[in-house]
């Protein structure tokens, strides 16, 4: 099974990027790929990822272990079973910096309690003594976030960081990663399927579909000029909370291919409304579509009549 | 029944509602010691009423009791105390099979589509299983019944044989949403039916229940922690915390004029899918953590978060009340956030 087929993506330094997609479509592995996690048996068998000008690929066990957590670390949807039940909180975020030595132990020691004010763990001084079931949801993956900036990463990848969380969790949890993103200069991979999250957080989005990019660009284009009619699709069948008077909901027909038997040519085709021919027999490539946004379709939703989008 | 009292019953059928809680309370005790158990109070004095023919969304974040509540609705928990009135007749009264006769008319919808169906069954004998239990058809009568309401909600009546380890999440909820229609009910509670599908799958799901209540003049209570699919689905609203309603309006009434400081909190904490508005959208942040419903704080159970609290707001509980026309709150400062 190919999960993720083809994807090339730059992040710059300190830029905020958004995967979206839903099950299945690859975004995880993508980000797992980043780091060299892909679990057994899938492993990657051609390309290239490129950190500064370092190989991924080509790292040594001792060089990809140093990578992970102190160039790039990761956080988890789940920040439950991403900390250890028996250990102090505080005690966890010093060992994240033990494990690379990018600080003295004195440092490391030093460096906890200011780790979890800069996350706004409140009464951090206190908490660092708790263990991780006496702190709510919200505040683990604060813990979660202190741990993996202690070592002064220069990316950050999160993956599905507030989809387990209440709404007014949510939004702390993004406006901190906004801040830190800010405070700190680190970029952010946001690996999500909620795109309102994206909306707010992210310069720039890849949407992800069966294994492709299919669309990306700068936030803004992508959802005031979506190209491809998945993301056309995607934000028209989204209910938003601002919305006034009823509209009916677009319905995408249909479910996301098995990718163990992909249909051929386009892999949105089943499901698109505004497929040509081409679209059976022949895989649309990802092509620059102008104001620095790629889409792969062979037809573009600038081309689509607004008659034949539902559109006045 | 003569022609005036069919008049007078279908006239009381407009303006009574379908359902009414009244003061519902639903207490868990949980764990044993020394010094007796604590209560869990998860669900704290509602009061509630469902038109015909409507939507109403429940919204509230984990935990507030919004499925508590739900359940006890449909009597799957007795209510510690208070009445539930379905058509006028209170179902915490009802016992065995007279209780069971108007159960026939609630139906639920759950969550988690791939917890709520046995895999051991397959999906004809799934959805077919009302029809058994209140031995209303069987055999050959009941399969007709069954794929009808297999088309009725867009699955292909020929996988009656399959069983659901074969569906996508999706398909499986159109059949929690058969089995739930099969028998033909006025009144059904939905508790969270989308949030466990994927985006392109929720619309589907979302297009159906609007389908399916405009087809079959169903009333829903429309269960949700997402503000954005409750503001879609609902005609009107209520916002629960922590086992009380704070707020109950119509959609409009509550989305453009929120009274309860919670109600704006959530709002505002709810992203769109729009860069411009989001630049611009400025969550109101809550400090502290909700409180724990075994020991739910003095009056407003709000009042330790609320950004407006003031010294009443700890000490006197504000009833649920009109403040607008049809729209209540409980609230000592209404609109003031």
């Amino acid at each position: 099974m190919t999960a993720v087929d083809g994807i090339s993506f730059d992040v710059d330094r300190g830029e905020t990027v958004g995967i979206v997609g839903e099950s299945g479509s690859g975004k995880t592995m993508t980000a797992l790929s980043l780091l060299r996690l892909i679990p057994d048996p899938g492993k990657i068998t051609s390309g290239r990822i490129l950190f500064g000008d370092r190989d991924v690929i080509h790292m040594s066990d001792e060089e990809i272990r140093e990578f992970r957590g102190a160039d790039v670390a990761m956080i988890f949807q789940d920040p439950m079973t991403s900390l250890n039940p028996v250990l102090k909180v505080g005690f966890q975020v010093e060992e994240a910096m033990a494990a690379h030595r990018r600080f003295t132990s004195k440092q490391s020691r030093e460096r906890v309690v200011p780790m979890m004010q800069r996350v706004r763990i409140p009464a951090a001084a206190q908490r660092v003594k708790d263990y991780p079931h006496q702190f709510s949801g919200g505040m683990r993956q604060r813990v979660m976030i202190a741990m993996g900036l202690s070592n002064e990463p220069s990316l950050l990848i999160a993956d599905e960081p507030t989809t387990a969380l209440d709404v007014t969790v949510q939004a702390s949890i993004i406006e901190l990663l906004r801040d830190l993103n800010r405070e700190l200069g680190a970029a952010v991979i946001l690996i999500t399927h909620n795109l309102s999250v994206v909306a707010s957080l992210c310069q720039r989005v890849i949407v992800m579909y069966a294994g492709r990019i299919v669309e990306e660009g700068p936030t803004r284009a992508i959802f005031k000029n979506p190209q491809h009619p998945y993301t056309w699709s995607l934000l028209r069948s989204i209910p938003r909370a601002d919305e006034r008077g009823h509209q009916k909901l677009l319905s995408i027909a249909g479910l996301p291919p098995d990718l163990s038997n992909p249909p051929p040519g386009c892999k949105f085709h089943p499901r698109c409304k505004f497929r040509i021919d081409k679209c059976f027999t022949e895989e649309p490539t990802l092509d620059d579509v102008g104001g620095g946004q790629q889409a792969r379709c062979w037809v573009l939703m600038s081309n689509v009549p607004a008659a034949d989008k539902g559109e006045r | 029944m003569t022609a005036q009292a069919t008049q007078a019953a279908a006239a009381a059928a407009v303006t009574a509602p379908l359902l009414r809680v009244e003061n519902v309370v639903k207490h868990f005790a949980v764990g044993a010691g020394l010094l007796g158990h604590a209560t869990v109070h998860a669900v704290d004095g509602v009061d509630l009423a469902v038109n015909t023919g409507e939507t109403l969304g429940l919204v509230g974040e984990s935990g507030c009791g919004k499925s508590t509540l739900g359940r006890v609705i449909v009597q799957l928990q007795p209510a510690t105390s208070g009445h539930v009135y379905f058509n006028e007749v209170d179902l915490t009264k009802l016992r065995g099979e007279k209780l069971r006769r108007v159960r026939q008319q609630m139906q639920m919808i759950f969550q988690d589509p791939y917890a709520s169906l046995n895999p051991r069954m397959a999906v004809g004998d799934i959805i077919a299983e009302p029809l058994r239990n209140f031995r209303i058809a069987r055999g050959r009568a009941a399969e007709t019944r069954v794929q009808e309401v297999m088309r009725v909600c867009g699955l292909n009546p020929n996988f009656i044989n399959r069983y659901p380890h074969e569906f996508s999440g999706g398909q499986r909820q159109r059949i929690g949403i058969a089995r739930a229609l099969v028998l033909n009910p006025s009144f059904i509670v939905a508790d969270e039916p989308v949030s466990a599908l994927d985006v392109s799958i929720q619309a589907q799901i979302v297009n159906l229940m609007e389908e399916l209540q405009d087809t079959f003049h169903l009333t829903f209570l429309f269960i949700a922690h997402d503000l954005s699919v409750v503001h879609h689905m609902s005609d009107r609203i209520a916002v629960m915390y922590l086992g009380k309603i704070v707020e109950f309006g119509s959609t409009a009434a509550v989305r453009d004029q929120p009274l309860h400081p919670y109600t704006k909190v959530l709002q505002s904490s709810v992203p769109i899918p729009d860069p411009d508005l989001e630049a611009a959208r400025r969550p109101i942040l809550l400090s502290g953590e909700i409180p724990s419903p075994v020991n739910p704080p003095s009056g407003c159970r709000f009042h330790t978060r609320c950004p407006i609290a003031q010294q009443i707001c700890s000490e006197v509980e504000p009833p649920l009340e009109k403040k607008q026309d049809g729209h209540l709150a409980a609230c000592h400062f209404p609109g003031k956030l």
